[in-house]
């Protein structure tokens, strides 16, 4: 665990230019991914006429909302590839962007707790070494060695029969990772435009050859939507339409404590994931609503089921007291994995339905978005996360598969 | 949380009901002679809007029975709960 001070609140670290009339590149949402794309379009692709267009404000999104957990334990060759790519840029990002953002890699156990959840996580345990992703099965009295406050006893509802580990696994303060992306490209000359909503699509035939937004119309050579919750709606206004459905995903908080909590805890079974942030509060997650929502808030009664979840795990949380709870929205493929790639409508492109899990991803969902804008044609890890996997069949069904329940 | 107004048992918690997705989705009449892409429509693609959305629940550990609800996504107002063989109520689109 890193044990770096928080890093100083920065002052402006970007300018605020008006929109130009016309870009190489309109990347639309300014959360992580539409950041990490301008990025690496400056930096892979030495593309730097960019504007990355935002509705409201940078990383305001889902980048802000999330409970920041990075790991590669994923089951699919595929998802293995992408995320694991992801993971390894995680570990020498902060360095190439010359920003300390807390990247701490504490590791991350995903617990079992049936017989199906142990045969389901050796399995995937095997699959993570065959690509390369670092994974070890660990039994309760190891579990108890990695994260002392969880309890092992055979004498719960749902005991602890084992869990999967991933030791490169871990935390990162989001917002700092936004900013210091935001930094670099700025630095670079790509222009972050914020509250500047895409409202419409400017057509040449088959071809976008720009946007209309709340500042006006700005024409491009190619625009990559990265919305996040609103990829369907945003899509919808160029005439392409999405296989993801949009949910409320939660998030809560507790008051600071000293620090207790060593590592990330994920439990698909119960379903609860905690770890403790760098202030000191202990950060939990749980599933999404079950309906469609636009509204950035969520159920009471899953807030009820991952406390209830989470004190039987971890006893010492009993009297912890909830300070605040805050929802995102996702968007949700029906496979559980993105995606990444071009569209019907020429000179579009299109980075969504990452659900609950696209934070990790960042990194990688930048290099390889900004890959296929740049070139037209997807890079060998997102050619698998193409819109017209649906049609063929080709899916990477992670549901379920993922170590956690979506 | 929902309260949502079961046609038979009235106003219960959202705990008491399942989420069944987008209502009035008929299977394809013509099954054997769809396209791949019309297939993919039928599986995967579903409406997704941002305001009034036409869905369906189940009253699964109360009368379990299916209906469909109007909602609106953006503000979770509950605009209508109708059967399932009745029509979307009109001047809602
Ligand atoms: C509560 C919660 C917990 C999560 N926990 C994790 C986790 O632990 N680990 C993990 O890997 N992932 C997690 N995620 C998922 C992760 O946050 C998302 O998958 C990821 O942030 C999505 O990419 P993004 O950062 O670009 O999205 P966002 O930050 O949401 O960026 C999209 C941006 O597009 C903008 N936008 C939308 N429409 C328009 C428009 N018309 N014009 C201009 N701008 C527009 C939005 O304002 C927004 O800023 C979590 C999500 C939530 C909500
Ligand atoms: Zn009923």
């Amino acid at each position: 665990m890193t044990d770096a001070p928080l890093p100083e609140h920065p002052d402006f670290l970007w300018r605020n230019p008006e929109p130009k009339r016309s870009y190489d590149v309109i990347v639309v949402g300014g959360g992580g991914h539409g950041l990490a794309t301008a990025h690496y379009l400056v930096k892979n692709h030495g593309i730097t006429n960019v504007a990355v267009l935002e509705k409201g404000w940078l990383a305001g999104g889902n980048m802000a909302r999330n409970t920041t957990i990075i790991r590669s334990n994923y089951l699919w060759d595929e998802s293995a590839a992408i995320y694991e790519h992801a993971l390894k840029l995680w570990e020498r990002l902060p360095e190439e962007l010359d920003y300390d953002f807390l990247f701490s890699q504490r590791g991350v156990l995903n617990l079992a707790h049936t017989l199906q959840d142990v045969r389901e996580g050796v399995r995937r345990v095997n699959a993570n070494r065959l690509n390369g992703v670092d994974a070890e099965w660990l039994e309760p009295e190891q579990v108890a060695e990695v994260c002392p406050i969880v309890n092992v006893s055979d004498r719960t509802r749902y005991p602890v029969l084992g869990a999967t580990y991933q030791p490169r696994a871990g935390i990162a303060k989001h917002d700092h990772v936004a900013w210091a992306l935001a930094r670099s490209a700025d630095a670079h000359g790509v222009d972050l435009i914020q509250g500047c909503e895409v409202t419409g699509f400017v057509r040449d035939g088959d071809r976008v050859v720009g946007v209309e937004t709340s500042r006006g119309r700005i024409l491009a050579g190619r625009v990559g939507l990265a919305a996040a919750g609103h990829s369907s709606v945003l899509a919808g206004l160029a005439g392409v339409r999405l296989p993801v459905q949009s949910h409320p995903l939660q998030a809560l908080v507790s008051e600071l404590h000293e620090r207790i909590h060593p590592t990330v805890v994920m439990s698909n079974h119960v379903h609860v994931y905690v770890s403790q942030a760098h202030k000191g509060e202990l950060v939990m997650g749980a599933g999404v609503d079950s309906y469609n929502g636009y509204g950035q808030r969520g159920s009471f009664h899953v807030i009820e089921r991952q406390m209830a979840a989470a004190v039987e795990l971890f006893p010492a949380f009993a009297r912890a007291h909830v300070l605040r709870t805050w929802g995102g929205i996702v968007d949700v493929t029906p496979d559980a994995s993105p995606i990444i790639g071009t569209t019907p409508v020429e000179n579009l492109y299109v980075n969504c339905g990452w659900g609950t899990g696209g934070f990790k991803a960042t990194p990688a969902a930048g290099w390889t978005f900004a890959h296929t804008i740049a070139t037209g044609e997807p890079h060998p890890l997102n050619a698998p996360f193409a819109l017209d996997r649906f049609t063929t069949g080709a899916l990477i069904d992670e549901h379920g598969a993922a170590a956690v329940a979506h | 949380m929902l309260l949502i107004d079961c046609p038979w048992c009235g106003p219960r918690d959202e705990t008491e009901y399942h989420y069944g997705g987008q209502a009035h989705v008929p299977y394809p009449d013509d099954a054997d002679g769809l396209s791949d892409a019309e297939w993919a429509e039928y599986v995967f693609y579903r409406d997704n809007p941002k305001g009034p959305f036409a869905e369906r629940w189940v009253h699964s550990i109360g009368c379990r029975r299916w209906f469909n609800v109007l909602r609106d996504t953006a503000s979770h107002q509950v605009l209508a709960v109708y059967r399932l063989d009745e029509p979307r109520p009109e001047g809602t689109r």
